[in-house]
């Protein structure tokens, strides 16, 4: 009895021991199989960089590469294109979007995971999940046709009693309030909130749930919780999930083409009709669009997939980070 | 505020007479549950608001159900934070105003949903029948009454077969390299699958434009199958891995003690195990791709008559037949259109249940594995 065999020894600190495995020819062909379905997805990424950046070169040799992200022109026939305002349209529309769908997805979040009666939250994880699988047609058509009455009452009375904000004004006292900058705004954070609430739901899940326990012990209250405990232990993760948001909105086309009434250039003036991003630039304009107007398309198409790329990235990096950490 | 600060004991009346025992030493405090008086408080607060939205409405001659709702809200909540703050502490009175909002965007979620829903049904309902189910649109003029939407169906089924003829074996097999085999590539993989996640399906739609339809492919179903599917390989293999994760090791331990190589142990033991996972990860791909109009729009360019081929020329699918009348200005047109609407939230939803069904019975045979 060897009782300082390496085997036993590992069985006492409970360590699972390597398992030998040998690789046989079938496996061989079914890592290289499975390999190379991974590597689809590779090669979809660097293809989808690779060729619109190839057919973006003509129209951006046209345009001139800068004059093309610092102008806010799209004149086909001369080839004249720039779209320095569809990029500041798309970041508006983003950033309303934000604004109406954090603060609603964080409630929503903390009200399936802290708030809610077991039946209740049923009904809600469904309801969430359903928003996410409604086609973002049906949210812009019915955006268009029954949100638009009620929001435009709302952006009146922002304006009428706000209007020091700087946000809330418009460029002259009875400008149009339909089609806004405003509107799709508020449909496209419809549209965003079940990624912001269950990626957040999961980070604060992952807050161990002794701390929490403690705080209420300790006589605190539930919101004394949430704020001292459970919001400081998921900061990382939430910001990552908004950004995750931000990266949706950015993209959202068809919610956006259907309800926005679409212009080139820039317009600051939230609550007023008007504006545009670069999805719905390439959703209205392709079916009509002829050689090089196709090819701008393309890279305006090309800036929209560089800037999600980006901001995705960081988001699930961030996400990633505060999952291990856990 | 600190976290220290106490919650008050409730203050209903306490019997008077000293030598009795305590009572409340017998009632364990549940700190989550709501005495009497807390209920009063909160009957006088919605009491609060709707009256005083009400008196607002009528004199200022407001008319809008949503206008009444939000001064109520209003109103309810300055309420429930006084009437707390004056019969406990602020903390409380903080806590509960917390808890009515949080509770509010609960309830705006779900009314959302049901407003979009049944919006939907209200509006489509009416042009849904047999005749609609079953003709396109190639004989009827713009103003006419008749015309369906039949073509579209047509081509919504064609090219989700193709996009998950194409996309789910892959999606699956990656999701087996990132959890079964965890290859060299695994961290890029990942990292690629996260990028992809996040594209804007109008991006997709333009690469399969730029690589397909424009090198003299020309537009047709199978290249709105081809985008479609690029969208559903994040979804799906991103749910797969999650489902793989569930499968106990020891199952998998047991194969290879019993001498069987990784392939068979992963094909013969993994896979049927996680089935009905994966059937609702599929379904979820499925139910994402089903709804996209913007890479369709692309690829397939949409038809108003019937085109069984999926691999020639133009084809319509259900978003795209919606997109395209809405944007003709005429109440027959945009009538037709939330008919389509109408078929195509159904097919959402039966996708939906499906996937949850499915889901749910898998969890039960899997058993607490999780």
């Amino acid at each position: 009895m060897a009782l300082t065999s390496p085997e036993l020894q590992a069985l006492e600190e409970q360590v699972p021991r390597d398992i030998a495995r040998t690789v046989t020819r079938g496996d061989r062909i079914f890592r290289t199989l499975c390999a190379s379905a991974a590597a689809v997805s590779l090669f979809i990424i660097g293809g989808t960089a690779l060729f619109l950046a190839i057919k973006a070169v003509p129209a951006l040799q046209k345009a001139g590469l800068l004059s093309f992200f610092t102008t806010s022109v799209w004149n086909p026939t001369v080839g004249d294109f720039g779209v320095l305002g569809l990029l500041i349209g798309t970041i508006i529309i983003a950033t309303v979007s934000l604004i109406v769908a954090v603060p609603l997805a964080i409630g929503l979040a903390l009200f399936i995971n802290e708030y809610s009666p077991a039946r209740i939250r049923r009904i809600l994880t469904s309801s969430v999940d359903l928003l996410a699988a409604m086609p973002s047609i049906i949210f812009g058509m019915w955006g268009f046709f029954a949100l638009q009455a009620p929001l435009v009452g709302v952006a009146s009375w922002l304006n009428l009693h706000l209007s020091a904000i700087p946000f809330f004004r418009l460029s002259e006292p009875d400008a149009p309030l339909l089609r806004s900058s405003f509107i799709v705004g508020t449909v496209v954070a419809l549209m965003i909130v079940p990624i912001i609430t269950s990626v957040s739901r999961d980070v604060m899940a992952q807050c161990p749930r002794s701390q929490c326990e403690a705080a209420l012990a300790l006589g605190g209250s539930r919101w004394g919780m949430i704020k001292e405990v459970l919001l400081p232990f998921g900061k990382a993760g939430i910001t990552g999930a908004i950004l995750l948001g931000f990266g949706r909105a950015l993209g959202e086309t068809i919610a956006v083409a259907l309800i926005i009434a679409f212009t080139i250039e820039a317009n600051p003036y939230v609550l007023e009709q008007g504006g545009g991003s670069i999805a719905s630039l390439i959703a209205i304009k392709f079916p009509e669009a002829q050689d090089l107007e196709i090819s701008a398309l393309i890279a305006a198409g090309l800036a929209l997939f560089g800037m999600t790329l980006l901001v995705n990235l960081g988001a699930r990096a961030i996400v990633r980070r505060t999952q291990i950490a856990a | 505020m600190s976290l220290l600060d106490e919650r008050p004991v409730d203050e209903t009346p306490v019997p008077e007479p000293q030598d009795q025992e305590p009572i409340e030493e017998q009632v364990p405090f549940r700190p989550r549950a709501l005495v009497r008086s807390e209920r009063v408080e909160i009957l006088l607060a919605a009491a609060a608001g709707v009256t005083g939205s009400g008196v607002m409405c009528l004199l200022f001659d407001w008319t809008h159900a949503l206008t009444f709702a939000i001064w109520a809200l209003l109103i309810f909540l300055v309420s429930i934070y006084l009437l707390a703050r004056d019969s406990q502490s602020p903390i409380v009175a903080t806590d509960r105003l917390i808890t009515t909002l949080v509770w509010t965007s609960g309830g705006i979620a779900v009314a959302v949903l049901a407003w979009m829903l049944g919006y939907v049904v209200v509006k489509g309902i009416a042009g849904l029948n047999y005749e609609y189910l079953t003709s396109d649109l190639s004989k009827v003029g713009p103003l006419d009454d008749g015309g369906g939407v039949f073509h579209a169906i047509v081509g919504t089924l064609e090219q989700m077969l193709i996009a998950s003829v194409l996309s789910i074996p892959i999606a699956i097999l990656t999701a087996v390299y990132l959890h079964e085999i965890r290859g060299r590539l695994a961290g890029i993989v990942r990292f690629v699958i996260d990028a992809m996640s996040g594209l804007p399906s109008i991006v997709a739609g333009l690469f399969i434009y730029t690589v397909w339809v424009l090198q003299g492919q020309g537009p047709s179903g199978l290249a709105a199958g081809l985008a479609l599917a690029i969208l559903m390989i994040p979804t799906v293999t991103r749910t797969a891995e999650e489902m793989l994760k569930t499968i106990d090791d020891g199952l998998r331990e047991s194969a290879l003690a019993l001498g069987a190589p990784q392939w068979r142990s992963v094909m013969q033991v993994v896979l049927p195990t996680a089935r009905s996972g994966l059937i609702t990860a599929s379904i979820l791909g499925v139910a994402r791709a089903v709804g996209e109009t913007a890479p369709v729009l692309l690829t397939a360019f949409g038809s108003s008559s019937i085109n069984w081929s999926p691999f020639n020329g133009p084809q319509a699918d259900l978003p795209l037949y919606i997109y395209q009348l809405l944007r003709q200005p005429n109440p027959a047109q945009i009538a037709r259109a939330w008919s389509g609407a109408l078929v195509l939230v159904l097919l959402v939803l039966i996708l939906f249940v499906l996937a949850r069904v499915i889901g749910e019975r898998g969890a039960r045979v899997r058993g607490g594995s999780r």
